[in-house]
């Protein structure tokens, strides 16, 4: 198992600049915004949480696609089922996602508080955004690993991983977002939606690799 | 035809492709007449009945909207339960039922959002509203086209049905999830709004055309399901049969080479 | 060590290409199987691997033990892929393989040495030629021990010579009571091993 998270680390970071894509990618998108509601520090400052947030999550769904596609043209994905007994492909799965969230998520959580800056977030509202990231974006890798192994066939699967994966996602952004919110201006105290962030990701971390495992199963012909 | 009904005696003889379209053949005209004739009674109280003392007339979107809200429900559910179908027993028709469950679903929640709109607009004075209860709702929406694409994107039906059922499944489990955090959103957004969407109270007045109008709105679903059923069933026929010819064609050449 | 198929049809896009099959294999015994295109020669092999259901009947491993319960946990599957990635070495690629799969057999580098590619353990894959990675793939059934091989084509991209090295290998993973079905249409070089002739029914 330490053998596939090993490889599959070795390919995101070496093959293609998978990672810096993505965080060139969020860096992207969150630059945007301020383009788009206009330069005002205070409303930046209000809605930056949220738009980290959005950012991660989009730059999450960006390399999902690759996730088992990559492995099953060279091959490898047969022989990752193959091995059904001795590592169960569900745990594999979870290996995967776990390395693809190192690779390709982890950077741009790193790159999170540099932007908070960009945004005029309070230093409060920072370490809130980078710590639900932290806790809740291997959530989306798992959610989307059954995305990524039901269109796992498809030449361009990944406009539909995206669209099957959002919905799903919703819980994540929300709760995501309400501890942030809740860190820098609400009433509420921050644990609960934080720890049910938590929850969220422990939850998606069985569910996600099982549904996966099984699609991947079922698809493999 | 006596035959057919004859030799139904149990749920796996529905399986039988054949047997299923002979029967839904006979079920369609009686479905449907029930649901026309039921719908024709329901939305005739419907407008008989006395209107709202706050709402007035526009209260009577209600005996639309409300079943169309129940059907998006039931028909997901219906959906999860055909993908259990399709993943534990293998039942042929579980992907057939799925498949041709969700744009009839997709249709009938986007029906209900459209009525509950129309709905708001005079009641709260705007279209839309970003109410728990109306988001959860819409994503819901989003989860069926979702499924509407995955199912359209894999043409080879065997290799899409338990792809469509498990995506089905995770979305039904993720369902009081989802149900869950947009209400938590919604009260640590706006507390204050309270929207009265379930009206005050219902009279047995309005309740009774209200009731009509649901049974006879399943029963139209259910009409609808058997026909986009049967019809899938019978475009895997073609399907099937195409490429038969395709492979007899190429055994021809082989012949002649 | 037995591996049996009674009775196994396949079938594939819902329509059955094959059908009734039995196969018995001893310990040490070879079978090969020869047909045309698109008589299921592929997709037979998958079935044996359990990478597809059979339509009909079962495929068994008979005293293969706890250690090896069934067909798949038992079998080398090399199949019209290679299964590594172009991005990392040689050697980083069979080391995964040798470590996924466990119960390591010879070194990298013998291995390669075997194929008759010693040295390139520090290149990238992506760097060989056709005939190399197949090479590499080959090498990639010698570092973990297999009792079952199942071969799809495995000789496709090879040079005379390295066939006639490939099928030193195989001859003496039977002689140590390997099992081996190899999917094929070029003769291996294999002597008294089994045929299976798919597609002559039709």
């Amino acid at each position: 198992m330490l053998a596939l998270f090993l490889r599959d680390l070795r390919l995101g970071i070496r093959a293609g600049g998978g990672a810096l894509v993505g965080v060139i990618f969020f860096l992207a998108v969150v630059a945007v915004i301020p383009f788009g509601v206009g330069p005002d520090l205070n409303l930046l400052a209000r809605i930056g949480p949220a738009i980290l947030w959005i950012g991660a999550l989009l730059a999450g769904l960006l390399g999902l696609e690759r996730l088992f596609q990559a492995d099953r043209e060279d091959g490898s994905l047969d022989l990752l089922v193959l091995a059904d007994g001795r590592h169960m492909l569900a745990l594999s799965v979870l290996v995967k996602c776990l390395a693809h969230w190192v690779a390709n998520i982890l950077p741009l959580v790193i790159a999170s508080p540099l932007l908070g800056i960009f945004m005029n977030i309070e230093p409060i509202g920072i370490a809130a955004a980078f710590a639900t990231l932290l806790v809740g974006t291997p959530a989306i890798a798992f959610i989307g690993a059954v995305g990524a192994a039901v269109a796992v066939a498809l030449p361009r699967g990944g406009l539909l991983v995206s669209v099957l994966i959002l919905p799903l996602a919703i819980p994540v952004l929300i709760f995501g977002v309400s501890a942030c919110y809740a860190a820098t201006t609400g009433p509420q105290p921050f644990l609960p939606p934080f720890l049910i962030l938590a929850a969220l990701t422990l939850f998606f971390a069985v569910i996600g690799p099982f549904a996966a495992a099984l699609a991947l199963k079922a698809n493999a012909d | 035809m006596s035959e057919t009904t004859a030799t139904i005696r149990s749920w796996t003889d529905i399986a039988n492709p054949t047997r299923f379209i002979a029967l839904a053949g006979r079920l369609i005209p009686w479905l449907g007449g029930a649901s026309a004739l039921l719908l024709i009674v329901g939305l005739y109280l419907g407008f008989t009945a006395p209107e709202d003392y706050q709402q007035g007339i526009t209260v009577r979107i209600m005996y639309i909207h409300v079943p169309f809200a129940w059907l998006a429900m039931m028909c997901y559910s219906l959906m999860a339960l055909s993908a259990i179908g399709t993943l534990v027993w293998r039942h042929p028709l579980a992907d057939v039922s799925l498949k041709s469950a969700a744009p009839i679903g997709a249709a009938f929640t986007m029906l209900a959002l459209a009525t509950g709109s129309i709905w708001g607009k005079p009641m709260w004075g705007t279209w839309w509203v970003w109410d728990a209860r109306l988001t959860s709702v819409f994503v819901l929406f989003l989860m069926y086209l979702g499924i509407i694409a995955l199912t359209r994107a894999l043409d080879d039906p065997s290799r899409s049905a338990r792809a469509a059922a498990i995506v089905t499944l995770v979305g039904f489990v993720n369902i009081p999830i989802i149900k869950f955090s947009v209400d938590w959103w919604n009260t640590l957004h706006q507390p204050a709004s309270v929207l009265r969407l379930d009206g005050p109270t219902i009279h047995p007045s309005m309740l009774w055309p209200l009731l009509v109008c649901a049974l006879g709105f399943t029963l139209l679903f259910f009409t609808l399901h058997l026909m986009a059923m049967r019809s899938e069933i019978w475009r895997r026929r073609v399907a099937a049969m195409r490429r038969l010819a395709a492979r007899s064609a190429d055994r021809q050449e082989g012949v002649t080479a | 060590m037995r591996l049996t198929a009674e009775k196994l049809s396949g079938e594939r896009g819902g329509e059955t290409i094959f059908a009734g099959i039995d196969i018995v294999l001893a310990a040490g015994g070879g079978l090969l199987v020869t047909g045309p295109n698109g008589s299921g020669k592929s997709t037979l092999l998958r079935i044996l691997a359990g990478l597809l259901p059979p339509a009909e009947g079962v495929i068994r491993l008979e005293g293969g033990s706890e250690e090896w319960p069934t067909v798949a946990a038992a079998s080398h599957y090399l199949g019209h892929q290679n299964a590594m990635k172009t991005a990392l070495t040689v050697a980083e690629n069979l080391r995964f393989w040798r470590d996924f799969h466990g119960d390591p057999h010879l070194d990298v580098a013998e291995a390669l040495e075997m194929v008759g590619l010693p040295g390139i353990g520090s290149l990238p894959f992506g760097y060989l030629s056709t005939g190399q990675r197949r090479r590499v793939c080959i090498a990639k059934l010698l570092v973990s021990h297999r009792p079952v091989w199942l071969l799809d084509e495995p000789t496709a991209g090879l040079d005379a010579g390295s066939e006639r090295r490939f099928a030193g290998l195989m001859r003496a993973h039977l002689e140590k009571g390997g099992i081996l079905i190899a999917a094929t249409h070029l003769p291996l070089g294999l002597e008294g091993v089994g045929e299976l002739r798919m597609g002559a029914g039709r």
